[in-house]
């Protein structure tokens, strides 16, 4: 039997004002288990919760009932109070008769009667409260990071720098990314490699950073603290060991037809490879698709010149098993591919370039040495048109109903950078909003239209004509209100970020939920940015939504320092209020399982003794340090064999029961 | 199929002698031909009890849960319907497929006792089925008799020839599809009514209960070791049905932790002594599955997961079924 | 004596079960917006509406209550993502029942309440009181032990 003392909040005039506080604290008096109940004008200050203290010791007390402002105001405060007076702090239940009494009601008899009848609620609940005790799990002192790209490498750098090792996973055989690929970057205009090759090298180079590039995650299992990651290396079919990167294979290999990547295929690599020449490693991968020896059993040219014997066509696929405490996805984006959108041409004319593709034409290394030309005749353009919005802000039929947040800045760096090269071109933006929030960013879209002369028509464009080799860009501007055509050499497409649609398998991997774009779904929008709904699962960059590379960068720190948080923990402490499952009920029938959205509950074959009664049955377990305590299993069991600590079954029926005790 | 009944007779002999079973589930003859039920036997000469009629309606499937504990293989006998059940069971873990040697036979639909009754057939000595008709001796006479006006009601909703797990098939090409039409006629009479009325019919039907706990314990579905109504630390259980309001709760309950699990096998109702028509809450569920989830079978295959087990970002909401929309 | 009981206004009891993490904050908001809804209804938290076993919803209508509602985080906003998914099924299933066996369907609601939503959380209240008002006591699904 409880001992419980019972205590009436005035909280001033706010509840006082409308309820009857004596009354409440007479009537709870006469309730089951409770041997005291007293009142106080401020319940959560210092004196109210040295009043409960004394209560505790003197009365012998085994619960807490608080009548007072919501839970969620001051739960812990009051837990807090009891751990204080040496009980358990799940030996209290609050009632709310401020939030959801007094400040709602105007008459004061009917106040009093609800108040009244919360607080027997609580009491109710506070009879069958047991003392819970919040599980312990340890931490494996070593952080996963998922891709390789600027997000991934700042996140690795900042775990690896305050001491942790990390290991990074990606999926192509060089680490940077998309950031990689980019000629400039805006507001700055500095050089994309300069600011990022040093960046890869630190990775490489760091002490605590371990680099699987052409590798995937296959397998994730466990939970926070000790995440069991089943990690593919793919064969590349060069021994990393033995290569020193001299290049003589790349040289020799007679395939020079397959389309590069990393120039989004506007130029040809070997069969052999190193994405573009600072890939970090330096270390060439075979293409076994394209390679002549896969294909037919002839050639082997470059295991002949290898001078190190580092070419092994025999090489496989090689599965690593790592444990980790953490994992940080950071696995980016694609651009939506513009083939869809038969009006753009893309696909059909060669004049026709994505945006990834125009800064890799703009790049001094890119397919054609940085000299702006058609693709279809080699010739200087005279006129660019730049269409804003290819598949961004569309219904969800035509694309991604979002904004992909940084199409406007880079088009505005396109067109200065054109404008800068060749100051004789001249370049049209078509665009449905402007969209510059960011530092100096409005300034440097308004440098693109003013200083440099590039023409911003508001207006969307319709359809695009091959017109005797020239593309007749048909379009509305919609402040002049009028149809207008526009003859142009090259049209480059602001074409949407994308999350790559295979992430999602990923995401079941790992229990971390998606949205419908497939990016990944942050804890809270606005104050757990950076963590997933999973516990120990970290968000960085573009995966949980566009961004842009400072955006990008600042998210890959503070998903680092959220990782860090809990690698610098020795044990990790759970929520005690999580299922628990009776195994002498249990049917193992697997439908608590069967809804559990954090995979928590594993069967187990168990000797069970029921009773005198030992057999082998299948039952259930929760995993402690997985569970989050929704309950939906509970519901699901049949039997009643799964039950929730801290709002059992019992516990709720009793509630009901008090509440509606007339 | 009185041949089938040799066969299977033969196939139980031959696997126990060999001891590749070590015991068989199936119907034994009782003190009258009606009275075939649900039996374990242990050896060869046991089997001479066994048989296989119009009568074997049980659905033995149930029988096995918890076998797999002892050790030993079980040759079980099913009819199409009841492996719906069996496959139920095996997807929730109640009993393990090795551990049993399923073999399928065929069926022609079940006869009702009651309806024979009904009919002023009394004194049943003997039946001879012969396809359609059937041959029924008894102290006053013979009598014959159409075997499609006698059937049990879930033989009127049968679900097909097909069986969906065995391990081995006998006489199932004798096999008859007995279902009379839509399923959910009832279901559909009865959600056609006004409120009131559909209250006073069950208030009328459910307040025959008399709590026996038949329909629980006979349902395949309904497996828990021990039920939430027996189990005093559940805090809704009772022995018997005080008010009204324990007959609804009872049975509400009953069918809602079989929804989605129910194959509707119609054993419930079967074997009801006050004759209430329960599978028609279940079926109710079963309806309201397939109209808001998709069409579902319980026991199709056992990879099949419950829809309430299950969701679609675009579920209706209940707020729209109360108010009109969604039934039909 | 039963006259003078019928002279009172007819005050229906209310059992609503809260979500933690959006409901019962939104109910909170309407606390702190002081929006007035009617005292008869009393607020059961629970972590996440997927908690509720139709057997409380039964249990509520057995000790007297005349109406039950749930409320839970906005499809989609589920703090535990897919919680609320296994509510608007398993409830769908529930009310549908009820309404067959002859429960009037007007006592049962499901309804979705974000923390930012006290002024929808309020007028629900409202709503689904003044509906219950009308319709009278429950009769169909009580338990005359527990009556008065």
């Amino acid at each position: 039997m409880q001992r419980i003392g019972a205590f009436v909040c005035w909280c001033g005039s706010n509840i006082a004002g409308t309820v009857d506080i004596d009354a409440v604290t007479k009537s709870a008096a006469d309730e089951p288990g409770v041997v005291y109940s007293a009142e106080y004008q401020y319940m959560c200050s210092e004196g109210g919760q040295l009043a409960i203290r004394r209560a505790v010791e003197e009365h012998g007390l085994t619960g807490i009932a608080v009548c007072a402002c919501s839970p969620r105001m001051h739960e812990t405060t009051f837990r807090k109070t009891a751990a204080a007076a040496g009980l358990n702090p799940y030996m209290v239940e609050i009632a709310n008769i401020r939030e959801h009494c007094s400040w709602i009601h105007k008459n004061r008899e009917s106040a009093t009667e609800k108040a009244t009848i919360l607080m027997r609620a609580a009491i109710a609940k506070l009879n069958l409260n047991k003392p819970l005790f919040p599980g312990e799990s340890g931490v494996v002192k070593r952080a996963l990071v998922i891709g390789g790209g600027i997000a991934g490498i700042q996140t690795a750098l900042d775990i690896a720098d305050a001491g942790y090792e990390v290991d990074i996973v990606e999926k192509s055989p060089t680490i940077g990314g998309r950031m990689a690929q980019l000629d400039k970057t805006f507001p700055t205009l500095d050089c994309s490699a300069c600011i990022l090759t040093p960046k890869m090298v630190d990775a490489a180079q760091h002490d605590n950073i371990s680099l699987y590039t052409y590798s995937e995650v296959d397998e994730v299992s466990g939970y926070v603290g000790s995440f069991s990651v089943k990690i593919r290396q793919k064969a590349r079919s060069v021994n990393r060991e033995l290569c020193n990167g001299c290049g003589d294979c790349i040289t020799k290999c007679p395939v020079k037809k397959a389309n590069s990547e990393f120039d989004e295929g506007l130029s040809k690599r070997s069969a052999i490879y190193v994405p573009f020449a600072q890939a970090v490693p330096n270390i060439p991968v075979v293409d076994r698709e394209n390679c002549t020896r896969f294909k037919t059993g002839k050639c082997g040219l470059c295991e002949k010149i290898c001078g190190t014997k580092a070419i092994d066509f025999e090489q496989q696929d090689e599965i690593i098993e790592r444990e980790y405490g953490v994992i940080i996805v950071a696995t980016g984006f694609k651009p939506l591919s513009p083939e869809r959108y038969g009006e753009y041409l893309y696909g059909q004319s060669p004049d026709v370039l994505t945006s990834l593709e125009f800064e890799r034409m703009m790049n001094a290394a890119g397919p054609t040495g940085g000299v702006l030309k058609r693709l279809s005749n080699n010739e200087k353009p005279k006129s660019i048109v730049f269409i804003q919005c290819v598949g961004s802000r569309a219904d969800a039929k035509k694309g991604k109903t979002y904004c992909s947040k940084i199409c406007c800045m880079y088009t505005a760096k396109h067109a200065m950078l054109v404008k800068e090269k060749y100051p004789d071109i001249d370049v049209h933006v078509f665009y449905i909003d402007v969209r510059t929030p960011g530092k100096n960013f409005d300034e440097f879209y308004r440098r693109a239209a003013e200083q440099y002369d590039v023409n911003y028509i508001k207006g969307m464009v319709g359809k695009l004509a091959d017109e005797d080799g020239r593309l007749r860009v048909i379009a509305s501007d919609l402040l002049d209100g009028k149809q207008i055509t526009i003859d142009a050499d090259l049209v480059v497409l602001a074409t949407a970020v994308e999350a790559s649609p295979d992430v999602r398998a990923l995401g079941t991997m790992l229990t971390a939920s998606m949205d419908q774009n497939n990016f990944f779904t942050e804890a809270h929008p606005k104050l757990r940015p950076v963590e997933s709904p999973t516990a120990g699962i970290f968000l960085s960059g573009v995966c949980q939504g566009p961004k842009d590379i400072p955006e990008t960068v600042a998210q890959a720190g503070a998903a680092a320092v959220k990782a860090l948080g809990i690698l610098s923990k020795n044990k990790l402490i759970g929520n005690p209020c999580i299922a628990e499952s009776n195994e002498l009920l249990c049917n193992g029938c697997s439908c608590c399982e069967n809804v559990c959205p954090y995979g928590a509950i594993e069967y187990t074959e168990k000797e069970i003794n029921d009773h005198g009664n030992r057999n082998n049955r299948r039952v259930a377990q929760v995993n402690e340090a997985i569970c989050q305590g929704c309950g939906a299993c509970t519901v699901a069991c049949p039997s009643g064999s799964m039950d929730l600590k801290g709002f059992t079954n019992r516990q709720i029926m009793a509630e009901v029961d008090a509440i509606c005790r007339t | 199929m009185q041949r089938v009944e040799g066969e299977i007779k033969q196939k139980a002999h031959e696997l126990l002698k060999s001891g590749v079973v070590s015991s068989v589930l199936a119907w034994k003859k009782g003190d009258l031909v009606y009275d075939a039920a649900p039996a374990f036997f242990k050896s060869p000469n046991a089997l001479e009890d066994m048989v296989y009629n119009g009568f074997c309606c049980s659905n033995l499937s149930k029988y096995l849960i918890e076998k797999d504990s002892e050790n030993e293989k079980v040759l079980v006998f099913l009819k199409p319907c009841d492996t719906y059940s069996l496959n139920q069971l095996l997807s929730n873990h109640r009993v393990i497929k090795d551990k049993i040697y399923a073999v399928g036979i065929g069926c022609d639909g079940k006869i009702d006792i009651e309806k024979l009754r009904a009919k002023g057939v009394k004194g049943i000595l003997e039946i001879e089925e012969d396809g359609e008709s059937l041959k029924i001796q008894t102290l006053y006479g013979d009598e014959t008799c159409v075997r499609r006006d006698i059937l049990l009601e879930k033989c009127l909703n049968c679900k097909g020839k097909d069986h969906m797990v065995y391990d081995e098939l006998i006489g199932s090409e004798l096999s008859e599809e007995t279902a009379l039409g839509d399923k959910f006629s009832q279901v559909d009479e009865l959600e056609k009514m006004s409120s009131d009325d559909r209250f006073e019919f069950w208030r009328c039907e459910l307040s025959k209960c008399i709590r026996c706990n038949a329909c629980r314990n006979v349902c395949p579905s309904c497996t828990c070791r021990k039920c939430v109504f027996d189990n005093p630390h559940s805090g809704v259980n009772a022995k018997v049905n005080v008010t009204d309001f324990e007959e609804n709760m009872f049975h509400i309950i009953r069918a809602f932790h079989v929804a989605g699990r129910c194959s509707d096998c119609g054993e419930c109702t079967r074997v009801c002594p006050q004759g209430i028509p329960l599978q028609l809450l279940n079926r109710k569920f079963i309806k309201d599955i397939n109209n808001f989830y998709g069409d579902f079978q319980a026991g199709e295959t056992v990879e099949s997961r419950s829809p309430l087990f299950d969701y679609n970002f675009e579920d209706i909401e209940p707020n729209v079924i109360s108010k009109g929309r969604g039934i039909n | 004596m039963q006259d003078l009981v019928k002279e009172k206004p007819f005050k229906p009891l209310v059992v609503s079960f809260c979500c933690n993490w959006c409901s019962y904050a939104g109910a909170d908001l309407a606390g702190s917006s002081r929006l007035e809804y009617p005292a008869e209804v009393k607020i059961i938290r629970i972590p996440c509406s997927c908690r509720v076993d139709p057997l409380f919803v039964l249990r509520a209508f057995q000790r007297g209550a005349d109406g039950v509602i749930i409320n839970g985080c906005h499809p989609g906003d589920c703090h535990y993502s897919t919680g609320n998914y296994y509510t608007r099924r398993r409830m769908a299933m529930l009310f549908s029942m009820l309404d067959f066996i002859g429960i009037e369907k007007e006592r049962t609601r499901l309804e979705w309440v974000s923390a930012a939503e006290g002024a929808r959380f309020a007028s629900v209240m409202n709503e689904f009181v003044g509906e219950l008002r009308e319709m009278g006591e429950n009769k169909r699904l009580g338990d005359i032990r527990c009556k008065e």
